[in-house]
């Protein structure tokens, strides 16, 4: 009987079976940061507990620090100089990797990691964070958890899981120009819900899958778990291995060659069973946009929100009304062209060099709209490195995005930053959630061509359809 | 890890769907380096009428009588979905929560509920209004009763019985066993492991 990629990662990793389907599994690589690594260490030191293989883990600082130019620890969150500072005690005192504000490597945990080769294909890694399912788009199996079974993995170098179910996603057809991986999780999620995959560890496959870049394929697993999966995986191939070769944690020269080998062989058999498969065609896709607090509230950009009446289940009646009267929006009505305050670009979703790229490209000669607070975040100090390098920096200046520091930023609210109470922002982000991105603040997720597009009319707008009269 | 043992509680139904981490903790009101201290930022921004004032809405089930002595809360699907916070269950846990039943759960947040001795239940949806039919009439005296080790939920004359749980779940949480110690007993299967595994990745 035939394997799926995930059984092949998961069958590699497996120490021994704990009973009732729990198996002790090995976790190859610990990514930390100044949020929840700081407790997870700082717990394990406590207890007199090492830390079993410091070079095992890394760290990094990016969600609470501030983004503004000239940072340093002091934070606008009260007390966030106190996550950062035990991070940086904790990672000191126990020789793990740590990008330290200062270092050119710092950035959003999720993409700091394939940058710097840290998440390969075929291995077993976690961080106290829930977006880590974003490195399975290297054929890692990666997923986040919290800080009690992080610290088991610190300690161990292990943990109990029992196998998920495994579904299977099928995507064909060729993306629409100006359609990205956002649109297309967007679209999944609004299709079958943010429960859609509860339970399951998904496999992303097809041709649109194949087409996709490396950097898409990241943001399009990051959302997998707004779509309640434990965590997804994409078959590693020649992208992924070219992607990969020459980074600072990568296997280097013959190493490199005899891993390649064994990452071809990462994909699922042709005999493989799923235990739910799903198929979607993307070749008609328009831009997605959401209308209300989950990432399943949402409609093509050029249709309306739906009427309450066509949802059959009273729940999501319910849940829909609430969205609605906290997004001070109405059933029915055209999502486009709504006036926004605000138009964020950056996170682990979508911060990499390609969205700011796409981004500049809508943005280049023109200016963001009077009234409307703009701000780019890249997600790495070497994504803002690259982008200056291109000038991507003065596209962004000169329409009138505030270019930031690299980090997590307005993402959410963690105290510090933030946007304003009733404010409606047009962001990259990945969480709609009330109160996320600020008190009372209404958030639209979309991808940096159509954040980028909004920016510029000051209402929510398609990049593709240039700027209305 | 406190044992989790057999229990009767007052129920606070909070049925909405997909209560995000978020919700049940703002990452705002994680403001030390620490797992303690997280009660007071419970629902913040729907408990308070204003954050800052820290003024309780009356509106908001778990400052009114008698819910805001709940030990058990009925949810909504998905509940616990989103940011991996262990936080959301030490928030829960010290304010005085032992058990949430909801038709599902948020995967890491289902986790470190097991890890922290909260027990969540999965139910469907039409027991989940039964339920709170049967809470609803007389929320002090019309209490559940819920029995781990049995897997029952008890309520009037009434009971749901084997409510799905792993074995392993169980245990944990009714034994309150620390899983790192259990591991390190059997720390030399993972170097055993480990060795030729490495020897396979050796850029490991």
């Amino acid at each position: 009987m035939g394997l799926t990629l995930f059984e092949k990662v998961w069958n590699q990793h497996s120490i021994c079976n704990l009973g009732d389907g729990n198996e002790l599994l090995y976790i190859d690589r610990i990514f930390l940061h100044e949020r929840t690594g700081s407790i997870a260490l700082k717990s394990l030191e406590e207890r007199n507990l090492a830390i079993r293989n410091p070079l095992q883990v890394f760290a990094t600082i990016d969600h609470i620090v501030d983004t503004f130019p000239g940072r340093d620890d002091e934070t606008l969150m009260p007390s966030g100089s106190d996550f950062i500072k035990s991070l940086r005690k904790s990672a000191k005192q126990s020789g793990i990797n740590f990008f330290d504000l200062d270092n050119p490597d710092q950035g959003i945990v999720h993409v700091v990691s394939p940058e710097q080769g840290i998440a390969l294909p075929g291995m077993t890694y976690i961080c106290p964070d829930s977006h880590t399912c974003s490195l399975g788009a290297l054929g890692t199996l990666a997923w986040g958890v919290g800080s009690t079974e992080c610290e088991h993995a610190l300690a161990t170098n292990t943990l109990i899981k029992k196998k998920p179910q495994l579904m299977q996603i099928n995507i064909d057809g060729k993306l629409p120009s100006g359609v990205t991986s956002k649109d297309i999780v967007l679209h999944l999620i609004s299709e079958f819900g943010s429960n859609g995959a509860k339970g399951y560890a998904v496999e992303f496959t097809g041709s649109t899958i194949t087409d996709l870049e490396i950097e898409s394929r990241l943001t399009l697993c990051n959302m997998a778990v707004e779509f309640g999966a434990v965590t997804s995986l994409i078959a590693p191939d020649e992208k992924t291995f070219s992607y990969l070769e020459n980074k600072k944690f990568a296997p280097k020269g013959d190493d490199f060659l005899t891993a390649v080998k064994e990452w071809g062989e990462l994909k699922s058999d042709p005999e493989a069973k799923f235990d739910k498969i799903i198929n979607l065609n993307c070749s008609n896709l328009t831009p997605y946009v959401t209308w209300g607090t989950s990432p399943h509230q949402a409609v093509p950009i050029d249709e309306i929100i739906p009427l309450s009446e066509q949802l059959n289940e009273h729940g999501e009646r319910k849940s829909m009304n609430r969205a609605l009267e906290y997004m001070d929006l109405s059933e029915g009505e055209a999502i486009k062209g709504k006036t926004i305050d605000a138009a964020f670009i950056g996170s682990c979703t979508n911060s990499r060099i390609s969205d700011l790229r796409a981004a500049a490209q809508v943005l280049k000669n023109k200016k963001v709209a009077k009234g409307v607070k703009a701000i780019c975040v890249p997600g790495s100090s070497q994504v803002k490195k690259q982008a200056e390098e291109e000038g991507l920096d003065k596209i962004f200046i000169s329409a009138g995005f505030e270019w930031r520091e690299s980090g997590c930023s307005m993402c959410f609210f963690a105290g510090g930053e933030s946007f304003g109470h009733n404010e409606r922002v047009i962001s990259t982000t990945n969480r709609n959630f009330e109160n996320r991105q600020g008190k009372a603040t209404r958030t639209h997720l979309a991808s940096p061509e159509t954040v980028a597009a909004s920016a510029i009319n000051g209402k929510i707008s398609q990049a593709s359809t240039g700027i209305e009269s | 890890m406190k044992p989790f043992e057999t229990f009767s509680g007052i129920v606070a139904p909070l049925i909405r769907m997909n209560i995000d981490t978020d919700a049940i903790i703002p990452s705002r009101e994680m403001k030390s380096v620490s797992k303690q201290g997280l009660a007071d930022g419970l629902f913040s921004d729907w408990r308070y009428e204003s954050v800052e004032s820290r003024k309780e809405n009356k509106d908001f089930i778990l400052n009114q009588s008698p819910f805001n002595q709940a030990t058990i809360l009925l949810s909504g699907r998905n509940f616990g979905c989103g940011s991996s916070r262990e936080h959301a269950v030490w928030a829960l846990s010290e304010w005085g929560i032992k058990v949430i039943i909801a038709p599902s759960f948020g995967s890491i947040f289902y986790s470190n509920c097991i890890k922290n001795g909260l027990l969540p239940i999965t139910l469907d949806e039409n027991k989940i209004d039964l339920l709170e039919g049967f809470v609803s009439i007389d929320p002090l005296k019309n209490q559940l009763s819920v029995d781990l080790a049995s897997r029952i939920i008890s309520f009037g004359t009434e009971t749901i019985e084997d409510f799905p749980i792993g074995t392993k779940d169980r245990e944990s949480l009714i034994n309150g066993l620390d899983e790192i110690e259990q591991t390190l007993d059997k720390i030399s299967l993972v170097n055993e492991f480990e060795t030729s595994h490495k020897a396979k990745n050796p850029w490991l």
